[in-house]
C-alpha cells in the first residue's frame, strides 16, 4: 500500500463529491458534496506530506479544517435562511441572478 | 518727483476702490474725494514734468520699476514705469483735462443719484489710463489697455437702465475686444522673437529683425489700435459710445482713451521704422478714416455723435501723421495734444447745450442759443476755430504740419495721402460749422417748454480753460518747435524734407478749403432756415447717417456667417464627435447586455462552469508540463 493509493482514493473522493453538488437539487446533500471535497483535498495533502516527507501539506490541511469549519457556519446558516424565505431547500429554486 | 510717479496711478486708483466701498455716507461729499485725487494725479505729473525739464535731452527717459512681475527664468517680467518726454505728455494731458471734466462733473452729475458710483469710474479710467502710458513693457500696457476697456464700458453704460445704453456699452466692449486680439497676438509676436515685452530691449533689438517680422507686428499692433482708437474698420462702437454721460465722452471718447491707439502706435516707432509696408497701412487706415468720419460728422443731426464722428476723423489724422514715420510722429502727438483739449472743451460745450435744453441732442431744436449762453458759445467758438484749423488757434499748427508731412514722399503716396488729408480739413470746416451754426446761430428752434440758461460756474470754468488751451496751446508750444524738440528723444530726429508741393501752397490751399467749407455751412446752416424735421435726403445724406452702414455691413459679413459657422460647428459636434462618443457607448451598452444571458442563476451551473475551469487549468499544467 503505497503513498499513490491515498491520492488515488482522494481522486475518487473528490469525484464523488463533485457528482453530489452537481446532481443533486437537495442544498444539504449538495453540502455534504462540497465537504467531501474538502475532505478528499485534505486527504491528497497529508499524502502528499507523507510521500515527500515534509511538513508542509499537513500544515496546510489544518489550515482547510479551520476553514472548513467556518464553512459550515455560514453555508449552513444560507441553507436555513433560503428555507425560512422560501420553505424549500431545493437549489434549483433561487434565480433571482439570472440575466 | 519722478520716482514717486507710481502715486498717481495709485492715488486715483484707491480712491476709486474707496468710492465703490464708501456707501451711501460719502454720497454727499465722495465726488470731491474724485477731484481731489484726479488733481492729486496731476500735481505728482506736473512734478514729474519739472524735474525732467531740469534734466539734460538726452537723459529724460527714466524708468521706475516696481516690483518683478512674473519672476522666471525664460520668461521674466518686472512691472516698471517709463518716464520719457511722451509719455509725461500723455500724463499731463490725462491728469490736468481729466481733472477739469471731474469738477464739471461734479455740477452736471449733480442731480444723478449714482454720482459717487460715476466718480469711482473716472477715477478708476484715470489711473487704469496713467497706467497705459507709463508702462514700460507690453505686457504692463496691457493692464492699462484693458483697464481703460474696462472703464469705457462702465460708463458708456453708465445709465444702463436704458436697454440701447446697455446694448451701446456691450458693443464698444465687443469690438474692442477684436482690437485686443490683436494686442495679444502682437506680444506673442514680440515675445517670439526678441523674448522680451520690455519696451527698452525690444526696441534695441527691432533694427536687427527682419522686415516681415517687424511687419507682421506692426499689422497686429494696428488692429489694436484700430480698435481703441476706432478706425476703419473697427469705428462702428464710438457713435453709439455717445450713450455715455457727457463727460465721459469729452474725456475718454475724445480726449484721451480713443488716443491710446495712436500712443501705442508712435510708442512702437522703433517697429514701424524697419517695417515700411505696416507704415503705409497705418497711413491709409488714418486716410481713409478721416475721410469717413468726416462724411459721417457732416450729415448727424444728433450734436454728440456730430462731434463723434468728428473724434474719428481728427484720430485719422493722427494715424495718417503717425503712419508717416519719423516726420509724423511728433505732430501725431502734437495734434492729439491740441485735439484733446478743443475736443473735450466742445463737448462740455455740447454737454452745457444740453443741459439748458433738458438734454435735447437734435440740433434740428436748437438754434440761437449764442444770446442765452454766452460762455458756452464763446468757449465753443475758441474751440471751433481751433479744430478748423484758422491760424493762430491751436489747430492750425497741428494739423496744418500733419498735411504738410503727409505730401512727403515719392510716387502716388504723397498725391493720395496729402490730398486725403487737405480734403478733410475742407470736410472738417463744414461739418463743424454746421454744427456750430445750427446750435448757437439762425432761429431759435426749440420745442415749448425750453428755458435755456447758462450753466453754473463750475462747469463754465472748466470749459473757459479748455478754451484757453484750445486758442493759445498750439501757438506757445510750436514756437521754436518746442514740442517737437521735447519728444525729439522718443521720436526720433527727422531730417527735413520737401513736400511735393511747397508749402505756402498747401496751407493757402487748406485755407481756401476751409474758408470753402465754412462760408457752404454759413450759407446752408446760419443764414438759411434749418428744418426741424430732417429732410428725406440724397442717397449720401442717407449713407452717412446710417454711419456708411456699418452696423448692417458688420451683420452681414460678420455677425450672420459667425452665426452659421458656430450653429455648424454645434451641429458637428453633437454628430461627430459626440456621436463617436455615443455609438461607442451604445457598442459597450449591447455588449454587456449580450453577456448578461450568460448568467443563469442556477447555483448549481456556476459550480460546474467553476469545476469545468478548474479541471482545464489543471489539464494545462499537467499536459501542458508547466
Amino acid at each position: 500500500m503505497t503513498a499513490m493509493s491515498f491520492v488515488y482514493l482522494a481522486a475518487i473522493l473528490f469525484a464523488i463529491g463533485a457528482a453530489a453538488v452537481l446532481l443533486r437539487r437537495n442544498a444539504i446533500v449538495a453540502f455534504m458534496g462540497v465537504e467531501l471535497m474538502l475532505n478528499a483535498a485534505n486527504l491528497a495533502l497529508v499524502a502528499f506530506a507523507h510521500m515527500y516527507a515534509e511538513l508542509d501539506g499537513q500544515i496546510m490541511a489544518f489550515f482547510v479544517l479551520v476553514v472548513a469549519a467556518a464553512e459550515v457556519v455560514v453555508g449552513l446558516a444560507i441553507i436555513i435562511a433560503l428555507f425560512r424565505a422560501r420553505q424549500t431547500i431545493s437549489l434549483d429554486e433561487p434565480a433571482e441572478l439570472k440575466g | 518727483m519722478q520716482s514717486l510717479i507710481w502715486l498717481a496711478i495709485a492715488i486715483p486708483l484707491a480712491s476709486a476702490a474707496f468710492l465703490l466701498l464708501a456707501g451711501k455716507r460719502a454720497d454727499a461729499w465722495g465726488h470731491w474725494v474724485g477731484v481731489v485725487a484726479s488733481s492729486a494725479a496731476f500735481l505728482v505729473g506736473a512734478g514729474a514734468l519739472l524735474e525732467m525739464l531740469g534734466q539734460d535731452a538726452a537723459n529724460r527717459a527714466t524708468t521706475v520699476t516696481l516690483w518683478e512681475f512674473i519672476p522666471g527664468s525664460d520668461l521674466s517680467v518686472s512691472a516698471g514705469l517709463l518716464l520719457d518726454p511722451l509719455s509725461i505728455t500723455f500724463v499731463m494731458l490725462i491728469t490736468f483735462v481729466g481733472t477739469l471734466i471731474h469738477l464739471y462733473s461734479v455740477a452736471y452729475m449733480e442731480h444723478d443719484v449714482a454720482r459717487r458710483r460715476f466718480f469711482a469710474y473716472l477715477n478708476l479710467f484715470i489711473a487704469a489710463m496713467l497706467l497705459l502710458v507709463l508702462a514700460d513693457s507690453y505686457l504692463l500696457l496691457f493692464f492699462g489697455w484693458e483697464g481703460v476697456g474696462l472703464a469705457s464700458y462702465l460708463l458708456i453704460g453708465f445709465w444702463n437702465f436704458k436697454d440701447e445704453y446697455a446694448t451701446a456699452a456691450n458693443k464698444a466692449f465687443v469690438v474692442n475686444r477684436i482690437g485686443d486680439i490683436g494686442l495679444i497676438i502682437a506680444m506673442g509676436m514680440i515675445f517670439a522673437a526678441f523674448g522680451s515685452l520690455d519696451f527698452a530691449t525690444v526696441f534695441a533689438q527691432a533694427p536687427e529683425a527682419s522686415t516681415a517680422t517687424l511687419t507682421g507686428i506692426g499689422l497686429a499692433l494696428l488692429l489694436a489700435a484700430c480698435g481703441k482708437s476706432a478706425q476703419f474698420p473697427l469705428q462702428s462702437w464710438l457713435g453709439d459710445a455717445m450713450a455715455g454721460p457727457t463727460p465721459v465722452s469729452a474725456l475718454i471718447h475724445a480726449a484721451t482713451m480713443v488716443t491710446a491707439g495712436v500712443y501705442l502706435i508712435v510708442r512702437s516707432a522703433p517697429i514701424y521704422n524697419g517695417a515700411p509696408d505696416a507704415q503705409l497701412v497705418v497711413a491709409v487706415v488714418g486716410a481713409i478714416t478721416l475721410l469717413l468720419g468726416a462724411f459721417i460728422g457732416m450729415a448727424k443731426d444728433d450734436i454728440k455723435k456730430a462731434l463723434a464722428a468728428s473724434t474719428m476723423s481728427q484720430i485719422g489724422y493722427m494715424m495718417l501723421a503717425a503712419g508717416l514715420g519719423p516726420i509724423g510722429y511728433a505732430f501725431a502727438i502734437f495734434h492729439l495734444v491740441t485735439h484733446g483739449f478743443f475736443k473735450a472743451g466742445m463737448f462740455l460745450g455740447a454737454g452745457s447745450v444740453m443741459h439748458a435744453m433738458n438734454d435735447t441732442v437734435n440740433m434740428r431744436r436748437f438754434g440761437a442759443l449764442r444770446g442765452v449762453m454766452v460762455i458756452t458759445w464763446v468757449t465753443f467758438g475758441l474751440g471751433w476755430l481751433a479744430i478748423l484749423g484758422v491760424p493762430p488757434f491751436s489747430g492750425y499748427w497741428s494739423k496744418d504740419k500733419i498735411i504738410e508731412a503727409a505730401f512727403v514722399g515719392e510716387g502716388w503716396q504723397p498725391w493720395v495721402l496729402g490730398g486725403a488729408a487737405l480734403v478733410g480739413a475742407g470736410m472738417t470746416a463744414f461739418y463743424m460749422s454746421r454744427l456750430f451754426f445750427m446750435t448757437f446761430h439762425g432761429k431759435a428752434r426749440w420745442e415749448d417748454d425750453m428755458h435755456p440758461h447758462e450753466s453754473s460756474a463750475l462747469m463754465t470754468v472748466p470749459m473757459m480753460i479748455l478754451a484757453v488751451g484750445s486758442a493759445f496751446l498750439g501757438l506757445f508750444l510750436a514756437t521754436g518747435d518746442k514740442f517737437t524738440h521735447f519728444l525729439e528723444p522718443v521720436t526720433g530726429h527727422a531730417e527735413h524734407h520737401d513736400p511735393v508741393i511747397s508749402i505756402p501752397v498747401i496751407i493757402g490751399l487748406t485755407l481756401a478749403l476751409v474758408a470753402v467749407g465754412t462760408v457752404l455751412a454759413w450759407m446752408r446752416y446760419g443764414r438759411a432756415d434749418v428744418p426741424v424735421e430732417a429732410p428725406a435726403g440724397s442717397l449720401g445724406t442717407i449713407t452717412a447717417r446710417n454711419d456708411f452702414f456699418q452696423d448692417s455691413v458688420n451683420r452681414a459679413v460678420f455677425q450672420r456667417p459667425g452665426q452659421h459657422l458656430t450653429r455648424t460647428l454645434v451641429y458637428a459636434d453633437a454628430t461627430i464627435v459626440d456621436g463617436a462618443v455615443n455609438k461607442q457607448a451604445r457598442g459597450w451598452a449591447r455588449l454587456g447586455e449580450a453577456s448578461r444571458k450568460l448568467q443563469t442563476g442556477q447555483a448549481r451551473s456556476y459550480a460546474a462552469t467553476m469545476l469545468v475551469g478548474v479541471i482545464v487549468i489543471a489539464l494545462i499544467i499537467v499536459v501542458g508540463g508547466l
